[in-house]
């Protein structure tokens, strides 16, 4: 049986006990006295913790014993891709040409950072496709503003100012909507069909002269592929839309199929989903965007470029009708050194194998768990890289809902699947085990949902209490979100007033 | 190659009979015809030839430790302690994601928490949320929540700004059509107040930085934010955190939304990136109704006990959708932790030595540039120097690029008006001895 950590450690500041130090720092140059103007004197009181560093080092230590990893055990979290981080990985963004180089370096001096960029840059070219990519933005969202800006910025430039309605399948990540919607756009939604898939008919009624494009992600959230796609890119280019790929499922078709092939025009990856980089509990992440020759005109500043007379890489500002940028400097290059580190060791094969076993495990999960008391399948049952399956018969005869379910796995030790998502699934969990988990996982985890399955129906009460085994019993962000506190300053006053008891 | 990641690619065959398929392209057959296809990719390789392919690429970069150098202009050589290293790259925080399950993520919530908790001591505004991606895109970011928050279009912000955030803030904000409005600088490196009263009228926000691009310590921060107030209009403050252990807390100066960048603390330059955006608001529900990116709270759980979980996710994309305050999911959680790792070992006395010592080795660097070049502006300054010379500065540049010293940011293609002018940056990593030969070479040269 699983039991996490359980330490009741305080906050650091609570650790706090005054005159201790956990720093070290040069002397100046100069003891010289610099008199900063007496209206910009700090006379605000600065409450920092005061601790030694191995206070330092032994509360976060604690904190880490209580939060879970992919290296702690399978994290099926639908979307999010959460595949084995490899560890030479860090070894290499180590180096300390990562760490201690300014951006702002003559070219001279940092033809190894460019050339990582213009090397990268190749790979996913060909992996998707398209045929020039930035890698500035610095996440998937990001990523997905500046490929719905270079939609903005091609019909702009080409008069047509009409162009404002972007199309967003029902099923697709809060993302899409939030990026068109922060570009301007007016968000359409496009139903799905029976199937699982987009619409066709609904697509059609949809585009018109003020369709800008269509966002879609490929297989979709469901992790069924939109065998129509070649339909759905005649259907939104001769509407003259542009279509849009969401990586965020590349891993399903990476090294079989490409999106530049399935009609794309703009693509984004998440180097931390796809190219296995960690997800840092919750960043950073990368999401470089590719396009089409014909869009890479509006690509973010600056691209880099290779010289093969001179065999120098370089910045290139040279981009006429760039939208600008979407993020200060580069793009998290420390990111992008460990995908190229995963790329070069993968390669051809590897690459193809990885979605091939990220199939093979969702489909065999997939069939293990079908037909189990209280779960239904909803749409298809060949899946890609993810299964959705709904809860909404449990819930209906027990009571126990998705969420439920997924609080009484993590007393399993086995991460929740992402639940409520899809939208147009009801009690939804959506599971991705990727191809780095074992059959042994795979089991295991099927296993769980079956017995939860039955402790549902034999009693409910203890799914619904879970999670037992954690650092702490279920959380309420009810009571989080009815009166915040954000902070330790917030946490005090209350304290103080009385209006706290924890 | 990469079977080594692949604990099934041994047992395919078993797996797919289980469960009736008879092939892997059996698992494909919804793919229309003809779309997969070989992929012109390189062989896979073992890990020591990529090991050692890379290490040989990245030698190919000079490090500041190679060759010193006097480049900030928003990125800088900080030290970072190695315990800061050590813990972030702590499996369990490295390699989880979003603390979206939070009973099983307590270690990453409680230490965003703290790192909320930290920067809200820091700033002096009790609302902190968990970072958006860098200062730039933080400051583009409270742009657009000042005009959603007073229903105004315009956005008010220094001409003297880093190149990077007016281009990522014209990119976020050209959506809604916001207009941006720059006020220049005064005679003293500073925001002109003149020009700004002229300007103020009907805008959502205004911005201003501590300390200005070229910096210099804005000392008129408290009234620029009363004439802020007067317009209507939100005060918005960007600032280096590296300095509040010195200068007063924006929120105390009257800022209503504080940014900057967390990654001063704890993380190294990496070529820029990644960093993390603070972003504060007041406690005010009409700004946090508004804010963009997860925050974290605390509670408790069935047991009544101490608990922490994202809140106030009613704002957030995935619930909110086309509606929501912000499209930003990933965020940059492990650098904010990094961040509050290596403030909390500051502490108070820390922090305050540590810009203490900044601004002594800026006060050096800059006495010592004035005997080579001219100072255009007076004032106190943190890390960035302006500097003028009279011959071209990129001829400059080369002669200490020979010398193995890398000079400062060239600022004529960003503000032609300041002549052959380049910012000369020092903190607390600077030596005595850089800094002399630096002087020596320009003493030959300029």
């Amino acid at each position: 049986m699983f039991r996490q950590a359980k330490w009741d450690e305080p906050l650091i500041f609570e650790l706090s006990r005054s005159g201790r130090v956990g720093y070290t720092l040069p002397k100046p140059i100069e003891d010289v006295e610099i008199r900063v103007p007496e209206k910009l004197k700090r006379k605000s009181p600065l409450n920092l913790p005061e601790l030694s560093e191995p206070e330092v080092v032994k509360h976060y230590t604690r904190l880490s014993g209580m939060n879970y990893g992919v290296d702690s055990g399978i994290y099926p979290l639908g979307s999010c891709t959460m595949k084995y981080n490899p560890k030479i990985n860090e070894e290499i963004a180590g180096h300390p040409g990562v760490a201690y180089v300014h951006p702002y370096q003559d070219e001279r001096t940092i033809q190894g950072a460019l050339k990582i960029m213009w090397e990268l840059e190749g790979w996913l070219k060909e992996i998707t496709g398209m045929d020039r990519f930035t890698l500035q933005p610095a996440a998937g969202a990001n990523g997905e503003f500046t490929g719905v800006m270079i939609i903005r910025a091609y019909h702009l430039d080409r008069g047509e100012t009409q162009r404002t309605e972007m199309l967003v399948p029902d099923s697709a990540h809060g993302t899409n909507p939030a990026s068109a919607a922060m570009a301007g756009f007016k968000v359409i939604e496009i139903p799905s069909n029976e199937n699982g898939t987009v619409d066709l008919e609904a697509l059609e009624n949809a585009v018109s002269e003020r369709t800008a494009g269509l966002m879609l992600t490929n297989p979709n959230t469901l992790g069924i592929f939109e065998d129509e796609i070649l339909e759905i890119a005649k259907i939104v280019h001769k509407a003259g839309g542009l279509l849009y790929y969401d990586g965020a499922n590349l891993n399903a078709v990476l090294g079989k199929i490409r999106p530049g092939d399935m009609g794309f025009d703009i693509v984004h990856l998440n180097l931390h989903k796809t190219f296995s980089t960690p997800h840092g509990g919750g960043g950073p992440g990368s999401g470089p965007v590719g396009v089409k020759d014909f869009l890479k005109d509006y690509l973010p500043v600056p691209l880099v470029g290779y010289d093969e007379e001179s065999g120098r890489y370089y910045l290139d500002y040279n981009v006429p009708k760039s939208i600008g940028k979407v993020k200060e400097l580069y793009g998290n290059f420390a990111v992008m050194v460990r995908a190229l580190t995963y790329l070069k060791i993968m390669g051809r094969d590897g690459l193809k194998e990885a979605s091939e076993i990220a199939v093979l495990n969702a489909n065999y999960l997939t069939q293990k768990l079908k037909g189990t008391r209280g779960y239904e399948l909803p749409h298809k049952e060949l899946r890609k890289h993810e299964v959705v399956f709904s809860a909404e018969p449990m819930k209906k005869e027990t009571g126990v809902k998705a969420l439920d379910v997924a609080k009484r796995l993590l007393d399993f030790g086995l991460h929740a699947p992402t639940i409520y998502f899809p939208l147009i699934v009801h009690e939804a969990l959506m599971i991705e085990p990727t191809e780095t988990v074992s059959r042994e996982e795979l089991d295991a985890y099927v296993e769980a949902l079956k017995r939860i399955s039955e402790e549902a129906y034999s009693n409910p009460e203890l799914v619904k209490s879970a999670p037992h085994n954690t650092a702490v019993k279920r959380v309420d962000d009810v009571l989080a979100a009815k009166r915040p506190i954000i902070t330790w300053r917030m946490y005090r006053e209350l304290k103080e007033k009385g209006e706290v008891d924890i | 190659m990469g079977k080594h990641y692949l604990p099934n690619s041994a047992h395919k065959d078993e797996m797919l009979k289980k469960i009736g398929f008879n092939s892997i392209e059996d698992l494909f057959s919804d793919v229309p015809k003809g779309m997969v296809k070989e992929f012109n990719l390189p062989e896979g390789r073992s890990e020591y030839e990529v090991f050692l392919e890379l290490n040989e690429v990245l030698s190919k970069n000079k490090t500041v430790l190679e060759m010193p150098s006097f480049l900030g202009a928003g990125t800088y050589f900080h030290y970072i302690p190695a315990h800061v290293k050590y813990l972030i790259e702590r499996s369990e925080f490295l390699t989880a994601y979003t603390p979206y399950q939070p009973e099983i993520s307590q270690g990453m919530l409680q230490a965003l928490f703290e790192y909320q908790s930290l920067i809200a001591e820091l700033v002096g505004l009790p609302i902190v949320n968990s970072s958006m991606y860098d200062w730039g895109t933080a400051m583009a970011e409270a742009a657009l929540m000042s005009a959603r928050v007073t229903r105004k279009n315009k956005f008010v912000v220094p001409e003297h700004m880093s190149p990077e955030k007016k281009k990522v803030l014209h990119t976020y904000t050209a959506g809604p059509g916001l207009e941006i409005e720059y006020v220049n600088w005064n005679e003293r490196g500073q925001l002109d107040l003149e020009e700004l009263k002229e300007k103020v009228e009907g805008a959502a926000g205004v911005y201003v930085e501590m300390p200005n691009f070229f910096g210099i310590l804005e000392e008129e921060i408290r009234a620029i934010g009363e004439i802020a107030h007067d317009a209507g209009a939100l005060f918005v403050v960007g600032v280096d955190p590296t300095i509040l252990g010195i200068v007063e807390a924006p929120g105390e100066l009257g800022a209503d939304i504080v940014v900057g960048e967390a990654a001063y603390f704890g993380n190294p330059m990496n070529f820029g990136g990644p960093r993390a955006g603070i972003f504060a608001v007041r406690d005010d529900k009409k700004l946090i109704r508004q804010m963009p990116g997860r925050i974290i709270g605390m509670t408790k759980d069935a047991d009544g006990k101490r608990a922490f979980v994202m809140t106030l996710q009613t704002r957030e994309q995935h619930i909110r959708r086309a509606k929501a305050t912000s499209n930003i999911c990933s965020n940059e959680a492990l650098v904010a932790v990094a961040a509050a790792i290596h403030l909390a070992s500051l502490g108070p006395r820390g922090l305050r030595e540590l810009g203490e010592v900044i601004l002594k080795n800026t006060a050096y660097l800059k006495k010592r540039l004035s005997e080579v070049a001219e100072i255009p502006f007076e004032g106190v300054n943190f890390k960035d120097v302006l500097v003028r010379f009279e011959k071209s500065y990129e001829e400059i540049h080369e002669v200490l690029l020979e010398r193995n010293i890398h000079g400062g940011f060239y600022l004529k293609p960003h503000f032609p008006e300041l002549g052959e002018s380049a910012l000369f940056a020092a903190t607390e990593t600077t030596r005595k001895e850089w800094v002399d030969a630096l002087i020596e070479a320009l003493r030959e040269v300029a």
